[in-house]
């Protein structure tokens, strides 16, 4: 294949694994831009979202539409009740302990989910209206798969802009997530808009499960794509929602491209190669802003 | 030759002017006090001299050396110690650990030696408690000693990182706001202190403070500032009087 | 109640408190000592692993429980230490050369990732560790030529001063000899300006530099002692396996040794020996009850990590100060009955500002 056309393929593919670590990253984001805790579990959840989907779609038979829009309200509910339930009591713990919290939480659904009758640890497929569709343009071999994951977070990311933005609901959330004393004053419950806020992460990452499924199949060791979304968001800045798609993108992208022009194992670490690099040189990301504590 | 000289001194944090064109000088031996109303640059202008902000303009001379952008670790070694504002004492360690940390300049014995620990650095921790203990005497900290700082009421604390910074045995020592949230008695003993620290351990005092009356008793000259700026200068009385800081306290 | 009547400065420098504490602790020694007399070779492999998991301990919960730096990739200063130890054996080095060297060169990893590190804090500095760690393991998979890569690689036996090791007892004292060093260099260092230091950094990094603590070097020396006693560790454990791979050094172990750190009880050494013991025993507890649960349950793979997890998340939930904590509870209750108030050990939450710069 000529140069620019590899290149091309090669950036495509990039950029639409790099959405789905986009959206992983911007489930974290999500949440740390709330209660300033990253949820090492997002991952599982993604992993959950697709099981949701494969159980409503492949084992009880349902259309594709109407089984991933369950899978994403079921998400939904999981997300809210696993803040108020476990996440809830640990306000104002050091890091150290959120850090384990999650990451005890990840184990846990993991395992869990391994041992659930009908999911155990097999690989299902879930048979999508697009599936193993490939659209050929100027050469281009283009999986309508891939194409319909950059479009899917494309239009996702713009209906969350425009609740953020626009919607009081949405506008409450970002008061919460800024200063929840003041929004507390202004009659907003914080709490809630906590939860719902781990409801619409997991949400998001819910429909990244779907949109993943059908590229890498469903197996309980699908999360472990979330440890991907960690330098993807740190390269986005923690704290930017539009950040964590882009450095989603970016990351998929320059992993595309090690895998083919770097020797063989470079293409696993190019994601953590990056997120050390940036950590270093500019730890607050491409859109983030650098805090600090005042004394 | 002043012992402080801090000229022109500007740092800037998005759009504002925080501190600018600061200028004084300090003498050995002096008690010196900056005031202003909230948001003067009071508490900027000791992060400047400790080194946790970069200035945007100007010089800070201590002892004739220039220190405006040495290391923040430096400035204790160079016989420079504070307090903080909203008390930064180690809250998970014993009264007496926080205080043996303010020895920490002192100390000659690496990790090495100290993994072993070889009677060097026996005889170090030794000397460290003798002075440490002078300490206590000297703020009256002796039935604190072993308890966690996290369980300590909010006036002891602030004598504690008091006496701490003392353990570094500065030329300089900077106190910000040393009489916030304490009530008048333990005011009353903190001027007293003050007084003390200045004729019996021969230290000089930069401190920042609200509490007028305690500015009164014991500075030997003040710093007026308002939005970063010098307004006045000169002996608490002149000060006080002065019409542009009474306007700005009340606004106009 | 005991009522510690001091009379010297030395005493509060002394490792032990008082005549009390000699003397369980030379039980607890004689009773080590004298297990392989006592106990089924299984048993002392076992308490083996508990040792070796415990010096890997110490050198977590020195740079995360007192330093406060998370590490969330310590199974890479594990892996080169054992590989570092096989290989080293491999090309013919006495165990005295190459067990120090295995901890060394962990050391000078721990450097490696310290230096980078420096201006991260608490997340990014735990992502940070995180991203080491899997790069770390890619290598050890990758440098084929040195360490056999996937295929794994034998561990020779040690030869200390004439002598094979050769049994499980022999190994053991070996590792009971190892921690007790590494316990009592960790418990200097505590008491020692070092010690000190670390504990300052993990409870406010501005005032620490306010006294003159040089953080760059002592997060660098935290790392690095960190990762030299873990690399120790390492070795020891090459020897335990005789045969390593890659996939022994993985994610799960960084989480185990956390574990670890965290059932003990941070800011504990007592707790890491608690936490090994836990870690290395929860499997067989599990085991044990496989038998009586239905079978539905008990078949299952995922059991053991569901379990894992879920005493985790409970810990961190209800009992944050580890099993040494509530070790400490309990004595305390005694020692004040009938008037232990709860509020003794009540957390504080902490909230700090952050404003943006």
């Amino acid at each position: 294949m000529e140069p620019v056309l590899l290149n091309t393929q090669l950036i495509f593919n990039g950029v639409a694994v790099g959405c789905i670590y986009g959206l992983v990253a911007l489930g974290f984001v999500l949440i740390y831009k709330a209660t300033e805790v990253v949820n090492f579990a997002q991952g599982e959840l993604l992993m959950l979202g697709a099981f949701f989907a494969y159980t409503y779609i492949g084992i009880l038979g349902l259309p594709y539409w109407l089984g991933a829009l369950l899978a994403i309200a079921s998400m939904a509910i999981f997300g809210g009740l696993l803040d108020r339930v476990v996440m809830r009591p640990v306000v104002g713990q050091p890091t150290f302990a959120y850090v384990m919290l999650t990451i005890g939480l990840g184990i846990i659904i993991r395992a869990v989910a391994s041992m659930i009758p009908g999911w155990g640890v097999e690989t299902y497929s879930i048979d999508t209206p697009y599936s193993n569709a490939v659209i050929n343009v100027a050469g281009l071999v283009i999986s309508v798969e891939y194409l319909f994951i950059v479009i899917a977070t494309c239009l996702l990311v713009a209906v969350l802009y425009g609740f953020f933005s626009f919607t009081r609901l949405g506008v409450a959330m970002q008061a919460s997530s800024q200063n929840q004393l003041a929004a507390y004053y202004m009659g907003i419950p914080v709490k809630s808009m906590f939860s719902m806020i781990w409801g619409i992460s997991a949400s998001v990452a819910a429909i990244a499960g779907i949109l993943l499924a059908p590229v890498s199949l469903i197996d309980t060791s699908m999360g472990f794509i979330g440890l991907k979304a960690f330098p993807a968001a740190v390269l986005g800045g923690f704290g930017s929602i539009p950040g964590a798609l882009v450095g989603g993108v970016i990351i998929g992208v320059i992993e595309s491209l090690s895998g083919f022009y770097l020797p063989a194992g470079f293409k696993d670490i190019a994601a953590f190669l990056v997120l050390l690099v940036v950590l270093i040189v500019r730890p607050e990301g491409l859109f983030g802003t650098s805090t600090r504590k005042r004394v | 030759m002043a012992l402080v000289e801090v000229n022109n001194l500007a740092i800037q944090f998005g759009g504002i002017r925080a501190v600018d064109g600061v200028s004084f000088e300090i003498s050995a031996g002096e008690i010196y006090t900056i005031i202003g109303p909230n948001g003067a640059g009071k508490t900027t202008i000791f992060n400047l001299i400790s080194r946790i902000y970069d200035p945007l303009d100007g010089t800070i001379v201590f002892n004739g050396q220039d220190i405006t952008h040495e290391q923040p670790h430096r400035i204790a070694q160079l016989g420079i110690a504070r307090t903080f504002q909203n008390i930064e004492l180690f809250e998970n360690a014993t009264v007496l650990d926080n205080l043996l940390l303010g020895r920490h300049r002192h100390h000659r014995t690496q990790f090495w030696q100290e993994i072993v620990f070889f009677p060097v650095v026996r005889h170090q921790e030794l000397e460290d408690r003798e002075k440490v203990e002078e300490i206590i005497d000297f703020l009256d900290l002796q039935h604190y000693r072993e308890q966690f700082v996290r369980s300590l009421p909010y006036g002891v604390r602030k004598v504690v990182e008091l006496a701490r910074a003392l353990a570094t045995q500065p030329e300089l020592l900077m106190l910000d706001e040393p009489s916030s949230g304490l009530n008048v008695e333990e005011t009353r003993d903190m001027s007293f202190w003050i007084r003390d620290i200045r004729q019996q351990l021969g230290i000089t005092l930069l401190m920042v403070e609200h509490d007028m009356k305690l500015v009164a008793d014991v500075s030997d000259r003040v710093l007026a500032l308002n939005d970063g700026r010098v307004l006045t200068e000169g002996s608490p009385s002149s000060v006080q009087g002065n019409a542009d800081v009474v306007a700005a306290y009340l606004g106009e | 109640m005991r009522f510690i009547f001091k009379t010297s400065y030395q005493q509060d420098i002394r490792l032990y408190r008082h005549g009390g504490d000699i003397f369980w602790y030379g039980l607890l020694l004689l009773a080590l000592l004298t297990a392989p007399a006592v106990l089924d070779v299984y048993y002392i492999g076992e308490l083996t692993l508990m040792a070796i998991f415990a010096i890997a301990g110490v050198g977590l919960m020195l740079l995360t429980g007192y330093t406060g730096q998370i590490s969330l990739g310590h199974a890479a200063f594990f892996g080169v230490g054992a590989y570092t130890e096989a290989v080293l054996i491999e090309a013919g080095w006495p165990f005295l050369l190459s067990f120090p060297t295995a901890g060394l060169l962990a050391g000078a990893v721990g450097v490696a990732i310290g230096l980078p590190a420096l201006r991260l804090t608490g997340l990014y500095l735990a992502i940070a560790t995180l991203a080491f760690a899997f790069i770390v393991e890619e290598v050890l998979a990758r440098w084929e030529s040195v360490t056999h890569g996937h295929e794994g690689m034998a561990v020779g036996d040690i030869s200390l001063l004439g002598m094979d090791i050769d049994t499980e007892w022999k190994l053991y004292y070996i590792a009971i000899a190892v921690l007790i060093l590494v316990m009592l260099g960790a418990l200097n260092i505590l008491r020692s300006p070092t010690g000190r230091a670390f504990v300052a950094i993990r409870d406010s990094e501005h005032a620490a530099q306010s006294l003159g603590v040089n953080l760059a070097t002592y997060k660098t020396l935290a790392f690095a002692i960190s990762a030299a006693f873990t690399g120790l560790a390492g070795a020891l454990y090459a020897h335990k396996l005789l045969y390593i791979s890659p996939d022994a050094f993985t994610i799960y172990m960084s989480i185990e040794l956390l574990l670890m750190v965290v059932i003990g009880g941070l800011g504990s050494l007592h707790g890491v020996v608690f936490g090994a013991a836990f870690v290395i025993l929860l499997p067989q507890a599990i085991a044990i009850f496989r038998d009586e649960l239905p079978s539905m349950v008990a078949e299952q793979p995922g059991l053991e990590s569901a379990i894992f997890g879920l005493i985790l998340v409970l810990v961190i939930l209800f009992e944050p100060l580890g099993i040494y904590g509530r070790w400490l509870k309990i004595k305390h209750y005694f020692s004040v009955f009938p008037l232990y108030r709860k509020a003794t050990f009540k957390r504080q939450k902490t909230y700090s500002r952050m404003t943006q710069r």
